[in-house]
């Protein structure tokens, strides 16, 4: 009931106003930050940006089909950790670590006795594996998760619930494994890719822009979803699972479907994560961070694609800044806005913007902010709606 | 910093000594000869463009230093007498006439007990605050997060707390014990004064009691005689079930315990030995990762009679733990017990202070040069030296916790022990 009435006859799936929107969003991420910003802030916006891949799934998966995932920080980190196999063995050449008893295999591997790079590390020496590896390895474990909890008809709080412990568990298994995994320091001193030195604060520019350009890449894939009969099928299931399924339809199939989009997404932000800060540790696996992105989600509007975008870099914004001036303070202050989030508005950024903005807009427009204003009046019974 | 009478009363012999030793710097400015209860003045400093090429956070009057610790989330309990150390040692040497004439001040930031949070934090220090030197991180995730900004950005760090070695950088001055300084001797001494023969080894599960377990291990099989470990554990950071471990210890009945259990699972671990009816004033147990700060949650009475190896107790006998005790009980308050990294956080400030004197510059590359034979000999453990390889020489100390919380020190090696964070054969 939350989706607007498709218009007849047409083909372009973007209604006028998603591209002023994306095209916005483009401006202000392309250019508006580089040239506002110091190289140093961009970097921080580099790294909130990955995050938004992680919400953008959520959007799709919590928002649209009303799976509520507590456990997108395993694919995140899925991601992540692939992209940092690749680049520690890039940085464990033979000669940057003759002074380990075992040169040539990670540091930590050689601190905890391993004597030979294991199995499942080799296939990392390859980029071209490691790219698919990204994508891939979380889409099959969410495949595996996903057919055996929705085929069994698991959902809602339940699913929750799981996915949550299943952070908790790679978490533990992550820190117990360390001579594989570097344990809880996570895989750190990652250096370059194919003999590009990732450090660097050029790299770390070309870095961002590759971030910006797949991010915007997977706003359009969620557009096109969101769109597509598929689309509103899964908002369909989300408002009345039992009448799609009595019309016919295999709801655990789509469900499936959504939840591995969802983890590729978080994977690739993971990925880039990786790149940009230079580590990956298992304190992005677990339960914390992974609530923590469901309330970027929140904070931005879990019902709006770009929303969550912008209510990512928002939260994060704020928890960089509020805690440089209030090293002590910043928690509450974080706290306050989730609550200001919760109970004020609880359709997020993108809820207020509908409410108030798009229709003072309006006039402006033309006729497509009045449809985008149209979401709002079925606002408060959707939360209710998609639990 | 309120009271210039004690300061200056206090630090007069300091004062002296770093006279003396810049006498042999012709170029060094003369500390402010600071009056009685004048505001210390900072006035002869060096230009400040000579002592300051690579445009770090210098003004004729002061210079910045960053302070990167987590106030918030679970490392905070021990982290904050790193952070009060730390501020406590920047304000006796503003008092005593600051670093090359300049006042210090500090940023401080919060690592959040957050990893990627401390990377973050320590490159907002030094990329946008150009801080002079940093002191921080306190676990050794912490500091491997933040080992890549420190040496891409050619910043200094000053890291407080005792850790497993394997790791030696030009952008760091560890001025805690590495694991080979700490476990050693108290073996040594354990195996001679106890006859322990067998050992039981438990650990949470991270590096650094992993890699401590394997040093001891080597340490008991290969050095020790007639010796053998019949026992080794390790369980997850925040566990708190111990009573198969315990009941597998009253089975091998080893005659020491060997403990590397970190965090609030230690206050699981002592009570649930003292439920398990294991009497520590009975059974020997020897552990690296309980100070002063741990007893305050464990309750001294469950840990009364178990032995600590440190290079430091809050209830060291001699006339520089005498005044640091006093002066950090009347900054932070009459309960707060100071241990063992505290103190190692509190020399940080004064070894930079020293370093910076002794290069005549803030540069990051000259005070690394500099720091090599660099003597505290006012450190409350008693006197250190910094080792060409950026750790310190140190002193290994077992003291015996009393019920009241405190330490009774029963064993103190004689000479100081050289660091060694690669140790041949015990690799």
């Amino acid at each position: 009931m939350t989706i607007p009435a498709p218009k007849s006859g047409r083909t372009f799936f973007l209604r006028p106003q998603d591209v002023i929107g994306i095209l916005a969003l483009a401006i202000l991420l392309l250019v508006v930050l580089p040239l506002a910003l110091d190289n140093f802030r961009l970097q921080f916006v580099g790294k909130y940006l990955t995050y938004a891949f992680v919400a953008l799934g959520l959007v799709l998966c919590w928002g649209y089909a009303g799976i509520l995932s507590l456990g997108q920080g395993v694919f995140f980190g899925l991601g992540g950790y692939c992209m940092a196999m690749y680049l520690k063995l890039q940085a464990s050449s033979v000669e940057n670590t003759k002074i380990q008893s075992t040169p040539g295999i990670p540091d930590f591997m050689d601190w905890n006795q391993i004597t030979s790079l294991p199995w499942f590390w080799e296939p990392f020496r390859s980029f071209g594996f490691t790219s698919l590896a990204v994508i891939v390895v979380p889409a099959l474990f969410a495949l595996l998760l996903g057919y055996a909890l929705f085929k069994r008809r698991v959902g809602g709080v339940y699913f929750a619930i799981i996915t949550q412990a299943l952070a908790a568990i790679m978490t533990i298994l992550i820190v117990g494994q360390q001579g594989y995994t570097g344990g809880i320091n996570g895989i750190t001193d990652l250096r370059s890719l194919h003999g590009w030195d990732i450090r660097t604060d050029s790299a770390k520019t070309i870095l961002y822009f590759v971030c910006v350009g797949l991010l915007l890449g997977c706003i359009l894939l969620a557009y096109y979803v969101k769109s597509s009969k598929l689309g509103r099928i899964l908002v369909a299931m989300r408002d009345k699972e039992d009448r799609v399924r009595f019309s016919g339809y295999d709801v655990s199939s789509f469900k499936i479907f959504v939840f591995c989009l969802a983890a590729s997404l978080s994977a690739i932000g993971g990925a880039m994560f990786t790149l940009q800060v230079g580590f990956m540790s298992p304190s992005f696996v677990g339960i914390v961070p992974s609530i923590e992105m469901v309330i970027y989600t929140a904070v931005g509007g879990r019902l709006s694609i770009l929303g969550a975008i912008y209510g990512t870099l928002l939260v994060n914004w704020a928890k960089t800044s509020f805690s440089e001036s209030f090293p002590e303070l910043w928690l509450f202050g974080l706290g306050g806005l989730f609550i200001a989030v919760v109970l004020i508005f609880p359709n997020g950024l993108a809820g207020l913007w509908q409410t108030y903005v798009a229709p003072r807009l309006g006039p402006l427009f033309g006729g497509g902010a009045k449809r985008r204003a149209a979401p709002p009046a079925s606002g408060p019974v959707a939360p209710a709606a998609a639990e | 910093m309120s009271s210039d009478n004690d300061n200056s009363h206090k630090f007069s012999s300091m004062r002296r000594k770093l006279l003396m030793g810049m006498a042999a710097l012709p170029a060094a400015p003369l500390l402010s000869s600071t009056g009685l209860f004048s505001t210390p003045a900072y006035a002869q400093a060096p230009a400040t463009a000579a002592v300051n090429t690579t445009g770090l956070a210098v003004t004729d009057t002061e210079v910045t230093v960053g302070i990167l610790h987590s106030v918030t989330g679970t490392m905070a309990i021990s982290e904050t007498g790193s952070v009060q150390a730390e501020k406590l040692a920047i304000d006796q040497i503003n008092a005593a006439g600051g670093v090359l004439g300049r006042k210090i001040k500090f940023i401080q930031e919060d690592g959040a007990s957050d990893w990627p949070t401390f990377a973050e934090k320590a490159k907002k220090l030094l990329v946008n605050d150009k801080v002079a030197a940093v002191m921080g991180c306190w676990t050794s995730a912490s500091r491997k997060a933040v080992l890549p900004v420190f040496e891409q950005y050619n910043g200094m760090l000053y890291y407080p707390t005792f850790y497993e070695g394997l790791e030696q950088s030009k952008n760091v001055i560890y001025t805690g014990q590495e694991a080979t300084q700490q476990i050693l001797a108290g073996l040594d001494w354990v195996q001679k004064t106890k006859s322990g023969k067998t050992f039981y080894l438990i650990g949470s599960d991270y590096i650094w009691p992993r890699t401590s377990m394997k040093i001891a291990r080597k340490h008991i099989e290969g050095h020790l005689k007639d010796s053998s470990v019949v026992g080794e554990e390790y369980f997850p950071l925040g566990h708190t079930q111990f009573n198969s471990v315990i009941n597998k210890i009253k089975l091998k009945k080893p005659d020491v315990i060997y403990a590397a259990v970190v965090g609030g699972s230690n206050v699981a671990f002592y009570k649930q030995l003292k439920a398990a009816g294991i009497d520590l004033s009975k059974q020997t147990l020897l552990t690296i990762s309980v100070t002063e700060d741990e007893i305050d949650g464990i309750g001294g009475e469950n840990f009364a009679g178990a032995y600590s190896c440190m290079k430091y107790f809050q209830s060291l006998d001699n006339p520089n733990n005498k005044e640091f005790v006093a002066a950090f009980k009347k900054m932070w308050g009459e309960k707060t017990v100071i241990g063992d990294v505290t103190q190692a956080a509190y020399l940080g400030p004064w070894l930079w202070k020293l370093t910076v004197e002794k290069a005549g510059s803030f540069d990051i590359d000259k005070i690394a040069a500099a720091s090599a034979g660099i003597e505290f000999t006012k450190a409350p453990e008693g006197y250190v030296k910094i080792h060409p390889n950026h750790h310190l020489w140190s002193k290994t100390r077992v003291g015996q916790a009393q019920p009241d919380g405190q330490f009774k020190v029963v064993f103190e090696t004689p000479d100081l022990i050289e660091p060694d964070p690669f140790p041949k054969g015990y690799q």
